[in-house]
């Protein structure tokens, strides 16, 4: 790997001593920023895959009665968005960002393990080709909702099995990018960057990738007790042969509550370095952001009761998990009031990364408070399973994970690629998802308040308006992203050229060190910081 | 995918007065009845335990409101006045303070606990389910919902009551416009004495169902195999309105759930009634989705076997198998073709009699003889199916008996 001793750094990876160059680059890459951009396209594709999905749901909604799907395929709609967005789009993203910046933050010169992590990447691809072909499979795909709970997912057909193996190669994927990212993380670090130095992004992706280590095999489990329910007569969750269904949730939201926090984490990452960046000076708190973060991650491993509280637990389970999902909010209000008093006293400027910022914590923490709302028992046994859960956690996912996201992608942009976005249309895109995400899921807390169960293809007359509002929101809401494609197109293929430190205050060493756009091998020899 | 690529087009140009109109009412929320069906809140609470919930909903929202005004005040005034086109400088050294770090997270611990006591309170009464007046058996099926009184020796089905005319389908516009009560109907709601402590037993015939009675303040998962309770009493008389809250498959947004909310007396006289009609002994013509009276001497030509067979295939079988009886393969298999439906007739009988351990297909048995037969021999005569011979209801009687 290390014949050449001289750098040029030659943008051009079809020149470079390492780089393969022509068709077979991409498969064969093992250089982190190539496996970083296509974990990013990959999920620009998925999300916007899953997009369509939510606007085959929105259009069906848009009036009582059934108009463009059959109930069957509303169910399938509904699962197979929640798996793409979840496991095709937020979390590959992640990963992408983390191959791209990991290494240069840390100053190392590349991932820890390059193949596996070529490997990680490959194998989402057979996993989604599965998950969509099994719309395509007599039974069509899987119809139980993302949670895939035992009865009803036992009833489905071969789409389901192949659902389950789709999230099986996911699963592996993920503990391998975690793999890579801990040990590089924990190994690979430039002489002086101790860990408590490192950018706030490295810092919660370890700890996301902990998280993913210790839930996915989780899921696993649970998954292939199903399948083998299914297929091979056991019965975990079957009460006919001495199981439960209830134990199957119990598992699955041991995964799905830490999972959660997987999606959302790296976002906090990803803002935490905006902020500063916008306010012009450090972040405030970096000790405490660093132990919020860590304490919201081992406190996600006792919560998990709280998306049960309809099952029919003990006093004392529902009085358990409630006081423990009460607590998040403790952490995950450290970290807001970090934000904000980086923000005080700062020198502010808000380009297109920082209204993302502004706009995730506004709406994050209405996603937050709505979680508030939730985690008292009473009050979530009348709003379970109503459209104010989806409203709860589209505020904190869309808001939150993506507009987390798409900060970072207009705020790394000029580094990757060399080019700057076009401010203009980056604050369109903003405004406009803005005000349409609010138009789409802020009427949702109504419907739910008002008695609307999630999950429905069809609903009555009371729910009409509001619903009828949603969809509008969301058309807008889904068009408007396709400003963020542009956006990104246009800026790779002729962006005015950007600067090495495009943002002024940006600390890390991606900004501090290299050029833009970053070469393609960087810190080849570690950069030794005092 | 049946999906009409050409919807949008119909639909803007159908509803374009509508998408106005809700645009309109986006930006000014002017007169008030137009906001009539607007809710944007919780129902009014029918029991103490919901009246707690609500009252609990708008103490959290209170302070939530609160705090985020504050919070963001906060946020909204440093970017305005610490911004950089008015001049603001940084100040680099205010970035760390331990202090500050210690009462931030103190003070939101404290307002939890302010929030946490009231909660435990609620949570403990909604879990006594002690020294009930009354109780009444809930169980969820793919797609209805089964109430039994056991102290009173009756039970009986409810289902959706809404037409499919009024739904409408994909490739079908709705013939008939949408009643006020749509998908909130049912056939034989579930009564209940006002005032009474109603003890609820809540399971499941197949999957996970929601029974799910906001006013009523219950949200209770059905799980096969395993009994929960919860409980309720209504302090109003009046019908409470509800829905399966658990996606439980295809007609998951068909299942509702009516509570009938009766005076003592009126309650004892529904009581004599249903024992009458859905008591142990007696297979009622009057069961759910029944077409013919029983008949057990009745035999069935092929043609009036077929016709009202037809009708009750409709009622009772036409969500799974189809119209067409072709199916929705593999959870419902086909019938057209199918070697049961060819098959021995006694065979089928059976499968209708007791359903299929395991599968969607539930016992039908509450049928009469005489509906059982017809739509035995329709099935077995209709699509490719062509066995030419009519089954009587003695046949089924016989079966029942053996």
């Amino acid at each position: 790997m290390a014949t050449a001793t001289t750098h040029d750094h030659s943008h051009d990876p079809a020149h470079d001593d390492h780089g393969h160059g022509g068709w077979t680059r991409y498969f064969t890459t093992t250089n982190h920023k190539d496996i970083g951009t296509m974990y990013l396209w990959f999920s620009f594709f998925m999300f916007f895959v899953g997009g369509g999905m939510a606007l085959m749901i929105r259009a069906e909604l848009f009036q009582p009665g059934l108009q463009i799907v059959q109930p069957e395929i509303f169910n399938s709609l509904t699962t197979v968005h929640a798996l793409i967005m979840i496991f095709g789009a937020v979390m590959p993203a992640f990963v992408g960002f983390a191959n791209w910046l990991i290494p240069m933050q840390i100053g190392a010169a590349d991932m820890a393990f390059p193949r596996m992590n070529n490997w990680s990447f490959w194998l989402m691809i057979p996993a989604s080709i599965l998950l969509f072909a099994s719309f395509f499979v007599p039974g069509g795909a899987a119809a139980s909702g993302w949670t895939l709970y035992p009865p009803l997912v036992t009833q489905g057909g071969i789409g389901v099995d192949m659902t389950i193996l789709a999230i099986h190669i996911l699963g592996a994927s993920s503990i391998m990018g975690s793999i890579n990212i801990i040990t590089t993380l924990l190994n690979m670090r430039a002489p002086g960057m101790t860990l408590m130095k490192m950018p706030m992004f490295c810092w919660t992706w370890l700890i996301t990738a902990y998280l993913l280590i210790a839930t996915m095999p989780v899921l696993a489990g649970a998954i292939t007790m199903l399948l083998t329910d299914r297929h091979f007569g056991t019965s975990f969750f079957n009460a006919a042969g001495g199981g439960d269904p209830t134990m199957f949730m119990h598992i699955f939201w041991f995964f799905g509550h830490p999972e959660v926090y997987i999606l959302i984490l790296p976002a906090f990452g990803i803002v935490s370095q905006i902020i500063p960046a916008f306010a012009r000076k450090p972040l405030f708190g970096y000790a405490s952001m660093v132990y919020a973060t860590a304490s919201i991650a081992m406190l996600s491993f006792i919560v998990w009761g709280h998306h049960m509280f309809t099952v029919g637990m003990p006093a004392a389970g529902q009085l358990f998990f409630m006081y423990a999902t009460m607590l998040i909010a403790v952490p995950t209000g450290v970290k807001i009031f970090n934000w904000i008093a980086t923000m005080w006293r700062g020198s502010m400027t808000f380009e297109t990364p920082m209204l993302f910022c502004i706009g995730f914590l506004c709406m994050f923490t209405l996603g937050g408070f709505s979680g508030l709302v939730l985690s008292i028992v009473p009050v979530d046994i009348t709003l379970h399973n109503t459209y104010y859960v989806v409203a709860h956690f589209h505020y904190v996912l869309f808001p939150g994970a993506i507009w987390g996201l798409m900060a970072g992608v207009y705020f790394w942009l000029p580094k990757f690629t060399g080019r700057m976005y076009n401010e203009t249309l980056g604050k369109w895109h903003f405004w406009l998802s803005a005000i349409s995400f609010n138009i789409t899921f802020f009427p949702q807390h109504f419907l739910g308040l008002a008695g609307m169960p999630r999950r429905i293809p069809d609903y009555a007359l009371q729910f009409a308006e509001w619903n009828m509002v949603s969809s509008i929101g969301a058309f807008i809401l889904g068009f408007s992203q396709l400003l963020f494609l542009w956006n990104v197109v246009s800026c790779i293929r002729s962006g005015a050229k950007a600067k090495d430190k495009q943002w002024e205050a940006a600390e890390s060493l991606e900004w501090t060190h290299l050029p833009s756009p970053a070469p393609y091998h960087s810190f080849e020899t570690a950069p030794v910081l005092k | 995918m049946k999906i009409k690529m050409t919807f949008l087009a119909n639909l803007l140009r159908t509803q374009w007065n509508r998408i106005v109109a809700g645009l309109m009412l986006l930006s000014a929320a002017n007169a008030n009845s137009v906001w009539a069906g607007y809710d944007v809140n919780i129902a009014p609470p029918a029991t103490p335990i919901s009246a707690q919930i609500y009252g609990l909903h708008m103490y959290i929202l209170g302070f939530c409101a609160v705090i985020f005004v504050a919070v963001f005040a906060v946020m909204f005034y440093s970017i305005y006045k610490f911004r950089k086109s008015a001049g603001a400088k940084p100040d680099v050294n205010f970035h760390e303070s331990t202090l500050i770090e210690i009462i931030w997270t103190i003070i939101p611990f404290v307002i939890l606990l302010f929030m946490a006591i009231p909660a435990t309170k609620t949570v403990l009464d909604m879990k006594d389910t002690s020294n009930p007046d009354i109780t009444v058996k809930v169980t969820g099926y793919q797609w209805g919902w089964k109430y039994d009184y056991n102290a009173d020796d009756f039970g009986f089905y409810s289902n959706l009551s809404t037409p499919w005319s009024q739904i409408g389908q994909p490739d079908m516009r709705a013939t008939e416009p949408k009643e006020p009560d749509y998908l909130l109907e049912v056939d034989h709601p579930m009564v209940v004495p006002v005032g009474k402590r109603v003890r609820v037993l809540i399971t499941s015939n197949d999957v996970i169902h929601g029974w799910y009675v906001p006013q009523l303040g219950i949200n209770q998962y059905g799980i096969p195999g395993f009994i929960k309770d919860v409980w309720f009493r209504a302090d109003k008389i009046g019908i409470f309105k509800g829905q399966c809250s658990q996606i439980c498959g295809k007609l998951h947004g068909y299942m509702p759930i009516t509570v009938e909310v009766k005076s003592e007396a009126d309650y004892a006289k529904w009581v004599e009634d249903s024992k009458g009609k859905w008591g142990a002994k007696p297979l009622s013509a009057a069961a759910p989705g029944s077409v013919l009276a029983e008949d057990v001497n009745k035999k069935f030509s092929m043609a009036e076997a077929k016709t009202s067979g037809e009708k009750i295939f409709g009622a009772n079988c036409a969500a799974c198998h189809q119209l067409d009886g072709k199916g929705m393969p593999p959870a419902f298999p086909p019938l057209s073709g199918s070697k049961v439906v060819q098959g021995q007739a006694d065979t089928q009988i059976a499968v209708l009699l007791n359903g299929r351990p395991g599968t969607a297909m539930r016992s039908f048995a509450q049928l009469p003889d005489s509906d059982i037969a017809a739509v035995i021999t329709y099935t077995r005569n209709a699509w490719a199916n062509n066995t030419g011979k009519v089954v009587q209801p003695s046949d089924i009687r016989a079966a029942r008996k053996s």
